[in-house]
């Protein structure tokens, strides 16, 4: 017979045993999100816990906002009516040009039978703060589903794109600057036209023109614009100034470092487009795989 | 005959709800909106590590491994990834806490650290084959912070359990 130890002293299955498999779990569940995305809704339940105390911790932070804002000295105001004032001034001009030039792209646009391009609505937000996890670039802005957030949209300030919706919360949503690494841009050069994907540079807040040909049209100073092929972004935002083009001879790609043109880290306030509607679609598909098309590239590029 | 570093004292037993209530404020402290702070400490580590190494009966790799999750959904960080790692945190500290609680507050802070360490460790390695990218070495700066405060959170969170249950002239504690 085998000595059992009296149920008092029973403590369950040993601390290794359980580690093995709380280990095991939390490797399914990592695996499961970040290579097939299966996890959302059990996040977005675990989430639901944690957001009473999001909120409690952004308590403080909103109150102490609230209390800077109103403790504004009449003097910062001043100056910054006048800085604005003129600013308006030099902008009256570009104003009155913008407007007779979209008159004449709409009339010429027709003339081509062009598809019109609808004026997207957008939802304006203010960044929070930065997300917390240290690995990747992120800002969680205060507009989430409830105001009709969706994922994917794109983000830009007042001079260019900022980043992608990837999350999103009730109240809140989490967007991916354009500088995560895991991020990447489908771009063309204001220049001449050539398409190109851009991508992240991590910590170091910069972009890479990777996979462009060694010899490719690129010139430092080219300002880098979205092509709008992916039908998330509208086409012809900047997103990157050439930096720095470093041509080896060993590799058959340049390494082309670019600067963002939007302030990635700086603004607080970001503008959400709503996604376009009006994408066609696939001509080789069949009727049902067009349908998902869109999607599944959409989905691909958060990746 | 002293066996312990520093004199222990008689202390009246742990209150789960008062072990949950750390753990919630500590959570709070790590949702709160830091702005790149660099050095900041992981307090929900910082509390799971204290009471598994002074209650490893009542909390344990499972109540480690939840919180975990509850913080990578609220962080939006990779899900499962401070599951892991505390998890990882807990089996050490329990697995240790005969050996921790032997020495003086401050030695028991650098088995402290050596944990803290361990898990962050786990998880930039988790993260970095998940394609993150590096955070650079302040990222670690954290524990040693958390590790700086452990003789503080211990006097702090052992608080409750110096109270006397009620007023009584005739005993010493």
């Amino acid at each position: 017979m085998d000595y059992q130890p009296p149920p008092f002293f029973s403590r369950g299955p040993a601390p290794l045993v359980r580690l093995g498999f709380f280990a095991c779990l939390a490797v399914l569940l990592m695996v499961l999100d970040a290579r097939f995305r299966y996890a959302e809704s059990l996040r977005q339940v675990v989430a639901l816990l944690a957001y009473p105390l999001q909120r409690a911790a952004l308590a403080p932070a909103e109150l102490f906002g609230a209390a800077a804002g109103f403790f504004t000295t009449q003097v910062s105001l001043k100056q910054e009516n006048e800085q604005l004032k003129a600013k308006q001034l030099l902008a009256a001009n570009d104003v009155l040009t913008a407007d007779a030039l979209r008159a004449e792209n709409a009339q010429l646009r027709r003339l081509l039978e062009a598809r019109e391009r609808l004026p997207r609505p957008s939802t304006l937000a203010e960044i929070l703060y930065r997300g917390r996890d240290p690995f990747s670039r992120k800002v969680i802005i205060d507009k989430g589903s409830r105001q009709g957030i969706r994922s994917g949209q794109a983000v830009i300030d007042d001079i260019g794109v900022v980043g992608q919706v990837t999350r999103v919360y009730p109240l809140l949503s989490e967007v991916t600057l354009i500088t995560d690494k895991e991020q990447r841009t489908p771009v063309q050069v204001l220049r001449n036209g050539l398409r190109a994907v851009i991508y992240g540079g991590g910590e170091r807040g910069t972009l890479d023109l990777s996979y462009t040909a060694a010899n490719a049209d690129v010139l430092a100073d080219d300002v880098l614009v979205t092509s709008g092929i992916d039908g998330t972004y509208p086409a012809g935002l900047p997103v990157a100034k050439v930096a720095r083009i470093e041509r080896d001879a060993a590799y058959s790609f340049a390494k082309i470092t670019c600067v963002p043109t939007a302030g990635t880290d700086q603004n607080r306030q970001v503008l959400v487009l709503s996604q376009e509607m009006n994408i066609p679609p696939a001509p080789t598909e069949t009727e049902s795989v067009a349908g998902k098309l869109p999607k599944q590239k959409r989905a691909k590029k958060r990746e | 005959m002293a066996f312990y570093e520093q004199q222990q004292r008689i202390l009246s037993p742990a209150k789960a709800g008062y072990m949950a209530l750390t753990l919630v404020l500590a959570l709070l402290f790590n949702l709160l909106p830091w702005r790149n702070v660099v050095g900041l400490p992981d307090m929900v580590a910082l509390v799971l590590t204290f009471w598994c190494v002074h209650q490893p009966r009542k909390i344990g790799i499972g109540i480690a491994w939840f919180v975990g999750l509850v913080m990578d959904a609220g962080n939006g960080a990779l899900l499962g990834q401070h599951a892991f790692a505390y998890a990882f945190l807990a089996f050490a500290a329990v697995s240790l806490h005969r050996r921790i609680l032997w020495f003086s507050a401050w030695r028991q802070a650098a088995h402290v650290l050596v944990l803290l360490l361990a898990s962050q460790l786990l998880m930039l390695a988790v993260r970095l084959v998940a394609g993150g990218a590096f955070p650079g070495l302040t990222y670690f700066a954290g524990s040693f912070v958390a590790a700086a405060l452990w003789p503080t959170a211990s006097f702090l969170l052992l608080l409750p359990q110096r109270r006397p249950a009620g007023m009584d002239e005739n005993r010493p504690i």
